[in-house]
C-alpha cells in the first residue's frame, strides 16, 4: 500500500478527426476536435485502458493539475491517482470533454467551417450514443481495441452502459454509478426548467449570443440553480444552511436573507462564469433522449441484452434526482441476461452529488472492484 | 474465506451450470465454491456494507437488497436453486422470504441452527441460553431473531404445503439418522413448491 497520490501534472491533448460523424438525429458532423487527457501508461497489451465518462458539467480534466494553476484539480481526482481507487499504476486512464462541450472538444463556441462563425444554436443535437461514437474513434486512435472499464456517474453511466450496447466486445467492465437507463418526467421537467431559464434570458440571441458580445448568464445562473437543488439531498441542504438567516432576523428584502439563497446565488453565478449555455441546452437534451429500451418497446431486458460486460452498479441512498429505483432497474434487466452484475447502494446524505465525494464505504467498494479486474 | 460443512450438502444439490441465488451470503465464499465445482451463473444479496465488500474482493456477483421486503425485481421460476445457508433464523418475515425462495426458483435450500439440538436443551435446563458452534453467539449480541427446532420448520412446511424433498441433518458435521431434533445441531433442507 502507497498513500494515495495525486497524478501530478498534467496536460490535455487534441485529436482532430476528418471523417464526418454521422448523428442520431440525422445530422452529420463534417469534422471534429476532441480534447482529451491520459493518466498512468498503456501496457504493452494495451488491455489496462479505463475510460472515465464525464456528467453534465464534467470535462475531460478528470484527476491531477495543471502546470501553471495548481488550484486546478481534476473533478474525479478523489478516485484517480497512484494508491487510489482507480489506481493509475494500474491502468491508463482517459478523460475525454464530449462533443458539444465547452471545454476545448468541438462545440457551439467552436467555428463552423461552413460559416467561419461560432456554430452556437446551429450546432447539431447529440445524444449519448454519438458521444460513445466519438469516443470510440478516440479510442481507435490511441489504439484500444477493449477497455478494462468504462466508468462514469449520472450522464457518465449513461454512456459507459450505452458503450455495453453499442459496443459489447471492447468493454471489459462497466461501473454505472448513480445513473439510470432513462429519465423519469420529473427529472426531464427540471431539465426543461433549465432550458427555459436560458432560451427565455434576452441575451441568448436565439443561440447566437457570442456575435453580440454576450452571454445568457441569468439564465444559465438560474439552470444551474434549480440543478443544484436537485443534486442536494433535503437533509443535506438542512444540515448545511437549515434556516440560517445572515442577518439573524428577517429584514424584509429580495436581497439574500436565507444563508442557502446565498449558496445557489454564488454556485449559479460562478458556473455562469465559465460554462456555455448551449452546451448546457445540448448536455440536458441528451440526458432526456437517453432511452435504450425505447427501441425495444420500452423492454429494458430486452435492451440489454447484447451487453456481454461484467458491471457494477452503485446508487446512493439520499439521491432523488438518479434514484436507487433508477439503478436497480439496470440491476434487475442484466440479472434477466444473466449478466455478471453486482450492486450497492450506499448510505450517504449527500444526495446525487454523492458520486463525486468520496465516502469510504463507497470508496473501498470501487477499490475492490477495480483491484479484481485483470489486465 | 469462511467454509462451512453444509456447503458440501448443499453443492451436491446443485446440478453444473444453475443458475443460483445465494440469500445472506455472507463474504460470497459458498458462491465461490459453486462457481468452481459446478460453474454456476451466481449472484448473492446481502444488506451489509461489509460483506458487500468482501464478495466484491472475491470475485462474486453480489447484489444489496433488504430481504425482509422479499425479492421483488427477481422473476419468478428464474433461478434453478435458492439457497438460504443458516441466515433464516435472523429473519423477522419467515413465512414471506420462504414463498418468495419458491417464486423466484424451482428449489429452496435452506439450513438453520437446530435449537432443539440436546446440548441446547441442556443449556436451558441449566438456566443459560445456547451458545454452541451452531449458536455461537450470546443473548445479547444475537444477529437472530426466530428461535425454532427441525420439528417447527417441518410444521411451518406442512402448514404453508411447502414440500420438503429432502432433509439431512447434522451434529457438528456428522449425519444424524435418528432423532434428528434432538441429536441435530444443524438441519439442511431441500425444498419444493407443494401440490
Amino acid at each position: 500500500m502507497i498513500q494515495p497520490q495525486s497524478v501530478g501534472v498534467v496536460a490535455p491533448q487534441r485529436a482532430h478527426f476528418a471523417e464526418p460523424l454521422p448523428l442520431r438525429s440525422g445530422n452529420t458532423l463534417p469534422e471534429y476536435e476532441l480534447v482529451y487527457e491520459t493518466y498512468g501508461e498503456l501496457n504493452t497489451d494495451r488491455s489496462n485502458a479505463v475510460l472515465v465518462c464525464h456528467a453534465l458539467s464534467g470535462s475531460h480534466h478528470v484527476a491531477g493539475h495543471y502546470a501553471d494553476a495548481p488550484n486546478s484539480v481534476g473533478w474525479w481526482d478523489n478516485l484517480v491517482g497512484p494508491g487510489k481507487p482507480l489506481d493509475a499504476r494500474k491502468f491508463f486512464v482517459i478523460g475525454v470533454n464530449n462533443l458539444g462541450g465547452c471545454h476545448g472538444s468541438t462545440g457551439p463556441i467552436s467555428i463552423n467551417p461552413a460559416t467561419g462563425k461560432p456554430w452556437g444554436a446551429d450546432f447539431p443535437f447529440v445524444t449519448v450514443e454519438d458521444w460513445v461514437e466519438a469516443q470510440a474513434r478516440l479510442a481507435d486512435r490511441l489504439g484500444i481495441q477493449r477497455f478494462a472499464a468504462i466508468v462514469g456517474g449520472s450522464l457518465g453511466g449513461m454512456q459507459a452502459l450505452s458503450w455495453t450496447l453499442q459496443y459489447p466486445e471492447r468493454v471489459a467492465h462497466a461501473v454505472v454509478i448513480a445513473s439510470a437507463p432513462k429519465l423519469t418526467a420529473q427529472n426531464i421537467a427540471f431539465n426543461e426548467v433549465a432550458r427555459q431559464a436560458i432560451l427565455t434570458d434576452p441575451d441568448f440571441h436565439g443561440g447566437d449570443y457570442y456575435a453580440h458580445g454576450v452571454v445568457p448568464a441569468r439564465g444559465l445562473k438560474l439552470a444551474r440553480m434549480v440543478g443544484h437543488i436537485t443534486y442536494l439531498s433535503d437533509d443535506a441542504m438542512g444540515d448545511k444552511f437549515g434556516r440560517s438567516l445572515r442577518h439573524g432576523k428577517a429584514i424584509y428584502s429580495y436581497d439574500v436573507e436565507f444563508e442557502i439563497e446565498s449558496y445557489l446565488r454564488y454556485q449559479g453565478d460562478k458556473f455562469a462564469g465559465f460554462f456555455d449555455a448551449n452546451t448546457y441546452l445540448l448536455a440536458t437534451k441528451a440526458l432526456d433522449y437517453f432511452d435504450p429500451a425505447f427501441e425495444h418497446g420500452g423492454n429494458l431486458p430486452a435492451a440489454l441484452a447484447p451487453a456481454t460486460a461484467d458491471f457494477l452498479v452503485v446508487s446512493f441512498s439520499t439521491d432523488w434526482r438518479f434514484s436507487p429505483a433508477r439503478s436497480r432497474e439496470i440491476v434487475y434487466a442484466l440479472l434477466h441476461n444473466q449478466r455478471n452484475v453486482s450492486y450497492a447502494q450506499i448510505e450517504s446524505d449527500a444526495g446525487h452529488d454523492s458520486f463525486l465525494l468520496d465516502d469510504a464505504q463507497y470508496h473501498a467498494l470501487l477499490a475492490a472492484y477495480f483491484d479484481r479486474i485483470k489486465v | 474465506m469462511s467454509y462451512r460443512y453444509d456447503y458440501e450438502v448443499i453443492t451436491q444439490w446443485i446440478a453444473p451450470g444453475e443458475k443460483v441465488l445465494d440469500l445472506g451470503c455472507g463474504d460470497g465464499s459458498l458462491l465461490k465454491h459453486l462457481a468452481e465445482v459446478r460453474q454456476v451463473q451466481g449472484y448473492g444479496v446481502e444488506n451489509d456494507p461489509d460483506k458487500l465488500l468482501a464478495c466484491t474482493r472475491n470475485g462474486v456477483n453480489v447484489i444489496q437488497m433488504d430481504m425482509e421486503k422479499g425479492l421483488a425485481g427477481i422473476e419468478d421460476g428464474f433461478f434453478d436453486h435458492v439457497i438460504m445457508s443458516l441466515s433464516l433464523q435472523a429473519m423477522h418475515n419467515t413465512q414471506g422470504i420462504l414463498a418468495e425462495m419458491l417464486r423466484v426458483a424451482r428449489e429452496a435450500v435452506v439450513s438453520f441452527p437446530n435449537f432443539g439440538y440436546w446440548r441446547h436443551r441442556q443449556s436451558i435446563l441449566n438456566g443459560r441460553m445456547p451458545v454452541s458452534e451452531s449458536l455461537p453467539h450470546q443473548w445479547f449480541n444475537t444477529p437472530n431473531v426466530r428461535f425454532f427446532t427441525i420439528s417447527d420448520f417441518d410444521a411451518l412446511c406442512e402448514m404453508n404445503g411447502i414440500a420438503v424433498r429432502e432433509r439431512l441433518a447434522f451434529d457438528e458435521g456428522k449425519l444424524i439418522l435418528d432423532e434428528p431434533n434432538f441429536l441435530a445441531s444443524v438441519a439442511v433442507y431441500r425444498l419444493g413448491r407443494g401440490g
